[in-house]
C-alpha cells in the first residue's frame, strides 16, 4: 500500500463523523444518541489532531479543549436525561415530547 | 537472535538493545515483557503465602502450616484448587460482558508494568508520557469493575461494583493531584525542564541529589501521604475494602465468579497493588537509587551498599536453617524438614552467587527497587491487620474532602516553593 | 506500536540521527515501523466500533464498543505523533465519561427497552441525510487535495508535551480559565439536576 498519508486520517475521520451523525439521526434511545454525539466530537478530534502534523501544535491544544467541553456535555446532558427519567420512566426519545404542540 | 545474545554477554554494555539493531532490540523488548509476566507471578504467589502468614502472626496465631514446611506450599494448593473448580456462568448473565470483565482487569493491571523502570535501562520502554500512561491505565481498571458487577445480573455485584467503581474514580483525582506534584518537582533539576518519563523522574532526584519525599520537607511528605493513602483506596484493599468485604456484601462485584475466573480478580488486585506500589517508589522514594547516596558516597560506602542484596538472602537462608533445627522430630516431618532445608540451601546459594562481583554490579538496581516495593507490600498487609474498615460514606467524604484539598494546596505550596527556593 | 518506536530510539542510542527529537535522556528516533499495518488495524477497529455503537440493542454494549473507538482512536493519536492528547484521550474519555455513561446506563436500563423498535420511523430520511453529508464530505476531499503540503512539519526540540504546555500556558491562556470556568458550571449543573430534591 502506499504510505499513509494526511488524507487517510481524514477518511477515517469523515466515516467516523457519518457513523455519528446516523445514530443521532436514527436511534430511539437517549443515551445512545449521546453516545453517537461523542463520536462525532471523537471524529473532528482525529481531524484536528492529522491536521496539526502539518500545521502545529495549535490542533492538539484544540483538541484537548474539545475533549474538556465534550466532558462537560456529557455531564450535563446526562443529568438532564436523568431528571426526565424521574418524572416519566423511559428512554424512547419519540416519548420525550412534553414541550410538543 | 542467538548472536545478539552473545554479543551482550561479550560486550560491556548495561542494556540488551545497545548491542543490537533495531530488530534484536524488539526481541529484548519481548523478552523484558517476559520476565514482567514471570516476575509478576511469582511476587503474587508470594504476596498470598506472605499476607496469610503476617496476618497471622499480628493476630497471634500461626497461620497455614500443614501443606508445605511452614505453609510455604499453600499459595501452589489454593492455585490448583481454583483450576480445578467448576467455572459457573449464571444463566442470566450477559455471556460476552461476563467473558471480558476479568479479562479487562488483568489487562489494565499488568500493561501499567510497560512503564515501570527497574534500573536507568531497565524498562520495557521508557515513554515521554510515561506518568500519563500510567494514571490513564489505572483509570481503565474501573471500567472492567463496572463491567464485571452489571453482567453479573445479581444485586450484590451491582452494589458492590457501584461502590467500588465510585471509589475508585474519587481517589484516582487525589492521586493525580500527588502525582502532579512529584512531575512538579523534577522540573527544578539544572536544566531546567521537567518530564513526564519515568525514568527521566528518577534521574530527576539523582541529579538534584535528593529523594522527592525529602524535597521541600513537609510538601513532598504530605505529597507521598496523599498518594499512599489514594492508592490503597484505589486498589480496593483495607481499610477502604467496603466493596468486596465478606460481611457486607459478600465479596462485592465478583460474587459471581468462580474458579479461574475469580483467580484473574485476585491476579489482577495483586498486580494493581504491586504497579501502584512501584509508582510511589518511582516517584518519591527515588525508584533504583541506594538509600543514603549523598552524605554516604564514595568507592567504599557503594562497596558496603552492594554486599546488602547478598547478605539479605543469606539471612533469609539462616532463618530457613533455625527453623529446620526447631521442625519437630517425628518421622512423618522427614519430608518437610527436608523440604525446608533445600529451600534454605537455595537461598544460600542465591546469596552467595550474589556476592561475586559481575552479578552484583548488576543486580543492585533491581534490588533496591523491589525492597522498597517489598516494603509497600508489607505496608499494605499491616493496614489490613491493624485499621478498621472505612464506611462508605466516610470513605467518600475522606476522598473528596479531605485529601482533595489537600493536594491542591501541597501543589499551589510547591509550585510557590520551587519559584522562590 | 508506538510504543516501539521509542523503544527503538531509546535502545538505540541518542547520537545525532536525522529524525531525532528531544534532548539528553529524553531524545528519540522517530523511525516508522510497520506504519500501514498498524493504520489499517486501529483505524479498522475505530470504524467497527463506530458501526457497533449505532446498531446494538443493549445500551451497555454500545457503551463498549465505544470504548474500543476510543482507545482505537487514543492508538491513531500516537501515530500522529500526538503523544500527549493520546495519554489525556485515554484518561478522560475512556476512563471518565465513559464510566459517566456507564453509571448512567446502569442507572436507567429498563428491560423493556430493547425489545422495542430500535431505530425510529423516519430513519430513511436520517440515512438519506447522511449519504449527502458524505457526498459533501467527497466532493471536498477530491477538489481539496492539491491544497495540503506535501512534508510534515519538523518537530521541534522540545517534547510533545512542553510544547502543548508552552501553548495552552501562554497563547490559549484565557481559553484554559473559561475551559475550567465551563467545567465548574457542568458540575453544579449536573449535580442540581440530578438531585431529588433542589
Amino acid at each position: 500500500m502506499t504510505s499513509i498519508g494526511t488524507l487517510h486520517y481524514l477518511v477515517v475521520a469523515a466515516a467516523l463523523f457519518i457513523l455519528g451523525v446516523i445514530g443521532v439521526l436514527t436511534r430511539r434511545n437517549v443515551v445512545i444518541v449521546l453516545m453517537s454525539i461523542e463520536l462525532i466530537l471523537n471524529a473532528v478530534n482525529l481531524n484536528l489532531v492529522a491536521f496539526s502534523r502539518l500545521w502545529g501544535v495549535h490542533g492538539q491544544v484544540f483538541a484537548i479543549f474539545v475533549i474538556t467541553d465534550a466532558a462537560a456535555e456529557a455531564a450535563v446532558g446526562l443529568g438532564i436525561l436523568i431528571a426526565f427519567f424521574r418524572n416519566k420512566e423511559t428512554v424512547n426519545l419519540d416519548e420525550m415530547d412534553l414541550m410538543k404542540w | 537472535m542467538l548472536d545478539a545474545i552473545k554479543a551482550y554477554l561479550v560486550s560491556g554494555s548495561r542494556t540488551p538493545g545497545e548491542a543490537g539493531s533495531i530488530s534484536a532490540s524488539l526481541v529484548w523488548t519481548f523478552v523484558y515483557i517476559l520476565l514482567i509476566f514471570l516476575g509478576l507471578s511469582v511476587a503474587v504467589i508470594a504476596m498470598n503465602w506472605l499476607e496469610r502468614k503476617i496476618l497471622a502472626h499480628m493476630q497471634v496465631r500461626l497461620g497455614p502450616m500443614r501443606v508445605g514446611p511452614h505453609g510455604l506450599l499453600q499459595p501452589i494448593a489454593d492455585a490448583l484448587k481454583l483450576l480445578i473448580k467448576e467455572d459457573i456462568t449464571p444463566t442470566a448473565a450477559d455471556r460476552w460482558v461476563f467473558w471480558m470483565a476479568p479479562l479487562f482487569v488483568v489487562i489494565t493491571a499488568f500493561t501499567v508494568f510497560i512503564v515501570v523502570p527497574f534500573g536507568p535501562t531497565h524498562a520495557v520502554t521508557d515513554m515521554n508520557i510515561g506518568v500519563l500512561f500510567m494514571l490513564g491505565v489505572s483509570s481503565l481498571s474501573v471500567l472492567g469493575v463496572v463491567m464485571a458487577g452489571w453482567a453479573s445480573n445479581s444485586h450484590y455485584p451491582l452494589m458492590g461494583a457501584l461502590r467500588s467503581s465510585a471509589q475508585m474514580v474519587s481517589y484516582e483525582i487525589a492521586m493525580g493531584l500527588a502525582v502532579v506534584s512529584a512531575v512538579l518537582m523534577t522540573s527544578l533539576n539544572p536544566t531546567g525542564t521537567g518530564t513526564l518519563s519515568m525514568i527521566g523522574i528518577v534521574q530527576a532526584q539523582e541529579a538534584q541529589h535528593v529523594w522527592f519525599v525529602f524535597k521541600f520537607f513537609p510538601l513532598g511528605l504530605i505529597a507521598f501521604f496523599i498518594f499512599a493513602v489514594a492508592m490503597v483506596a484505589e486498589t480496593n484493599r483495607a481499610p477502604f475494602d467496603l466493596p468486596e468485604a465478606e460481611s457486607e456484601l459478600t465479596a462485592g462485584f465478583h460474587t459471581e465468579y468462580s474458579g479461574f475466573r475469580w483467580s484473574l480478580f485476585f491476579l489482577a488486585e495483586y498486580s494493581a497493588m504491586i504497579a501502584v506500589s512501584s509508582i510511589a517508589v518511582t516517584l518519591w522514594l527515588g525508584g533504583w537509587l541506594r538509600p543514603f547516596s549523598d552524605w554516604l558516597s564514595g568507592d567504599t560506602w557503594d562497596l558496603v551498599f552492594s554486599l546488602i542484596p547478598g547478605l539479605t538472602f543469606l539471612f533469609l537462608a539462616g532463618m530457613c536453617f533455625y527453623s529446620t533445627r526447631r521442625m519437630p522430630k517425628h518421622p512423618s516431618f522427614r519430608i518437610q524438614t527436608a523440604g525446608l532445608a533445600g529451600f534454605g540451601l537455595t537461598l544460600a546459594v542465591i546469596g552467595l552467587l550474589l556476592f561475586v562481583p559481575p552479578v552484583r554490579d548488576r543486580v543492585q538496581d533491581i534490588f533496591w527497587f523491589t525492597a522498597k516495593v517489598a516494603g509497600f507490600m508489607y505496608l499494605y498487609i499491616w493496614y489490613r491487620g491493624t485499621f478498621p474498615r472505612y464506611r462508605f460514606d466516610q470513605l467518600m467524604s475522606v476522598g473528596w474532602k479531605v485529601l482533595l484539598p489537600i493536594g491542591i494546596g501541597v501543589l499551589v505550596l510547591t509550585a510557590i516553593a520551587g519559584v522562590f527556593l | 506500536m508506538p510504543a516501539v518506536l521509542y523503544a527503538a530510539g531509546f535502545q538505540a542510542g541518542r547520537d545525532a540521527h536525522p529524525m531525532t527529537v528531544g534532548t539528553g535522556f529524553a531524545a528519540r528516533i522517530m523511525e516508522p515501523v510497520a506504519t500501514t499495518f498498524f493504520f489499517y488495524l486501529l483505524s479498522g477497529l475505530a470504524v467497527l466500533g463506530g458501526v457497533l455503537v449505532i446498531t446494538r440493542k443493549n445500551a451497555v454494549h454500545s457503551a463498549l464498543a465505544l470504548i474500543l473507538t476510543l482507545l482505537a482512536l487514543a492508538g491513531l493519536y500516537l501515530m500522529l505523533y500526538a503523544p500527549f492528547v493520546a495519554g489525556v484521550q485515554i484518561i478522560l474519555y475512556a476512563g471518565g465519561i465513559m464510566v459517566l455513561f456507564l453509571f448512567v446506563i446502569m442507572l436507567v436500563n429498563l428491560e423493556h427497552s430493547e425489545k422495542e423498535d430500535q431505530f425510529n420511523h423516519q430513519w430513511v430520511a436520517g440515512v438519506l441525510a447522511a449519504a449527502a453529508l458524505s457526498g459533501l464530505f467527497l466532493a471536498t476531499y477530491v477538489t481539496g487535495r492539491a491544497l495540503f503540503p506535501q512534508r510534515v512539519l519538523q518537530l521541534p526540540e522540545q517534547s510533545n508535551t512542553q510544547s502543548v504546555a508552552v501553548l495552552l500556558y501562554g497563547n490559549y491562556m484565557f481559553s484554559f480559565e473559561i475551559a475550567s470556568l465551563l467545567l465548574l458550571v457542568a458540575i453544579i449543573g449536573a449535580v442540581v439536576m440530578a438531585k431529588k430534591r433542589i
